[in-house]
């Protein structure tokens, strides 16, 4: 049973360019569906709609046409049922790690009496309980994204949305969360959303992988890597993994030729 | 071969000296230094200063004790002080809100932005004469003239600050369903909280020229009245000292509300690891 349905969705927009108006399709037709669960991945080049497609499922942007539903119910604008974690984590500057964490969980309206332990309770969750007085800008780049990961979970979402949530970060810190988020996965059986343009974090973290191109899905491939991953080494080096990567990379590459993005309007 | 290499005991190495820090002389003494050496300068040439036209430190401590202990420093500052504070409270008190309001309501903006704009780029001096048929000479029109001089840059700032709010930051509020007061309160405010403080910093500086300003173009009093009455007795020394206590409590006010911002919003510094200007 589909837990998140993506049902004909399409976003444009006008712009002047060179004053003349244009009409701007970042995303024609996507429909997908996605199981209780899983964990999809939303891959293709920059300005191939990816990162939009997720902020309409967030509710940050509205689609033109279609529908989404998450669990059934049709979605519009925010909700708990649905938590971001953004690509630059975006903690709030002013608050301390575990102040940006009861932020979310009071706008759920948590109770003021739990938020102090809910707050230290999913600190621990990324590995951070003893950085919960730090504000961002006194952690590494990676702490702060765990922190993002530990805001969108601590309330508690039926799906985790994360747009590039490690694009920014080193190779290093970015297999150490890698391994983290599939982890949680395994610990919390949420549906996960991701944003990539990274194939082997790709093949590595999802079930599925959604190639998207020039606005549209190209191809929606399987990964089948079995699950629980742990040993990340092993997994790299299988040839499963090496097949499939160069599956979706061949997918991205044979991209059919579309009618140009840009249009002028009639 | 190369094994061995790993795992061979290492040669004991001495145990590693601290690195020795030089010393960095703190920002305080260095301002003090810069302070005594001008000072010291200016001192040495006063055989070359005509006490008509110019001059000297220990001339002007000499007249600004004179001064203090007839009374008639303190009496003018105290003068001076009134207006300066009415004018420079009220400037905050409606400047400060009426700029978030602005930032905030795209309505209020289109209607009301293009007079703070106005406001601020008018030198409003040319309104004095207008002023004074209003308000007469006392402290009314001297406070008039200090909240409009004042008003401007603190509203404009506290307007520009809410305008450069980041999206993004805005945007996380929005995606944990957090409602518009909270938007407000835990993620804007705290925002724009460094413009407010920049604009209520300059505003120090503009209400100290109009201070002197309004003393000088109304009834003659207070600090302003001082350096006016000296220059026109050709009391050189004397007209120095009010001169030289408005800079120093100028520069003291202008640290006070960089202390104040220091104090409430600390995240800024590491954000831009430097002091603000």
């Amino acid at each position: 049973m589909s837990h998140v349905q993506l049902n004909r969705i399409s976003k444009s927009f006008s712009l002047r360019v060179d004053g003349k108006p244009q009409t701007i399709h970042a995303l024609r037709d996507v429909s997908f569906e996605i199981a209780q669960g899983e964990i999809v991945a939303l891959a293709g080049p920059s300005g191939c709609g990816k990162t939009t497609c997720l902020r309409i499922i967030m509710g940050l942007e509205t689609a033109t046409s279609g529908e989404i539903t998450v669990g059934g119910r049709r979605v519009s604008g925010c909700g708990h049922d649905r938590g971001m974690v953004f690509q630059h984590a975006e903690l709030l500057p002013w608050k301390t790690a575990a102040e940006n964490i009861k932020f979310a969980l009071a706008a759920k309206g948590v109770a003021s009496s739990e938020l102090d332990a809910m707050a230290a309770r999913y600190l621990e969750l990324v590995n951070l309980g003893h950085a919960a007085n730090r504000r961002p800008h006194q952690l590494s780049g990676g702490m702060r994204q765990r922190i993002g990961i530990a805001r969108a979970l601590a309330i508690d979402p039926e799906v985790l949305l994360m747009d590039e949530p490690f694009g920014a970060l080193d190779s290093q810190t970015r297999e150490t969360l890698q391994m983290e988020v599939l982890s949680i996965h395994q610990r919390t059986r949420k549906t996960v959303i991701f944003v990539t343009h990274d194939l082997d974090e790709a093949v590595l973290l999802a079930d599925r992988v959604v190639v998207m191109s020039q606005g549209s899905v190209q191809e929606i491939i399987s990964v089948d890597v079995p699950r629980p991953r742990e040993d990340i080494r092993a997994i790299i080096a299988s040839t499963e993994f090496m097949t499939k990567r160069a599956r979706i990379w061949s997918a991205l590459h044979d991209a059919k030729p579309r009618p140009p993005i840009l249009e002028s309007a009639a | 071969m190369s094994q061995s290499t790993d795992t061979a005991p290492l040669a004991p190495i001495a145990a590693a000296r601290p690195v020795a820090r030089a010393w960095r002389m703190p920002d305080w003494m260095i301002t003090t230094i810069s302070i005594l050496v001008f000072l010291g300068l200016w001192e040495s040439a006063r055989d070359h200063i005509d006490p008509l036209f110019a001059s000297y430190p220990s001339a002007i401590l000499k007249a600004a004790w004179r001064m203090t202990l007839n009374g008639r420093l303190p009496d003018a500052l105290w003068e001076s002080a009134q207006p300066f504070l009415a004018g420079y409270a009220l400037a905050a008190i409606l400047g400060v809100p009426i700029g978030l309001l602005l930032g905030r309501y795209r309505v209020l903006q289109a209607a009301f932005g293009i007079y703070v704009t106005a406001g601020y780029s008018t030198p409003l001096i040319a309104l004095v004469p207008l002023l004074l048929l209003w308000f007469g000479l006392g402290f009314t029109v001297k406070t008039v003239i200090i909240f409009l001089l004042t008003f401007f840059p603190i509203c404009i700032n506290s307007w520009a600050g809410v305008r450069a709010v980041p999206k993004s930051l805005v945007e996380v509020g929005t995606a944990f369903c957090a409602s518009q007061q909270t938007i407000m309160r835990q993620i804007v405010l705290p925002a724009v909280l460094p413009y407010i403080m920049a604009g209520l910093r300059l505003g120090v500086g503009k209400a100290v020229i109009a201070m002197v300003i309004a003393e000088f173009l109304t009834a003659i009093s207070g600090l302003g009245g001082v350096i006016m009455s000296s220059a026109n007795a050709f009391r050189t020394a004397d007209m120095f000292v009010p001169i030289i206590l408005i800079m120093v409590l100028a520069v003291l006010l202008t640290n006070f509300v960089e202390w104040i911002e220091r104090r409430i919003a600390p995240w800024q510094t590491e954000l831009t690891g430097h002091d603000a200007p």
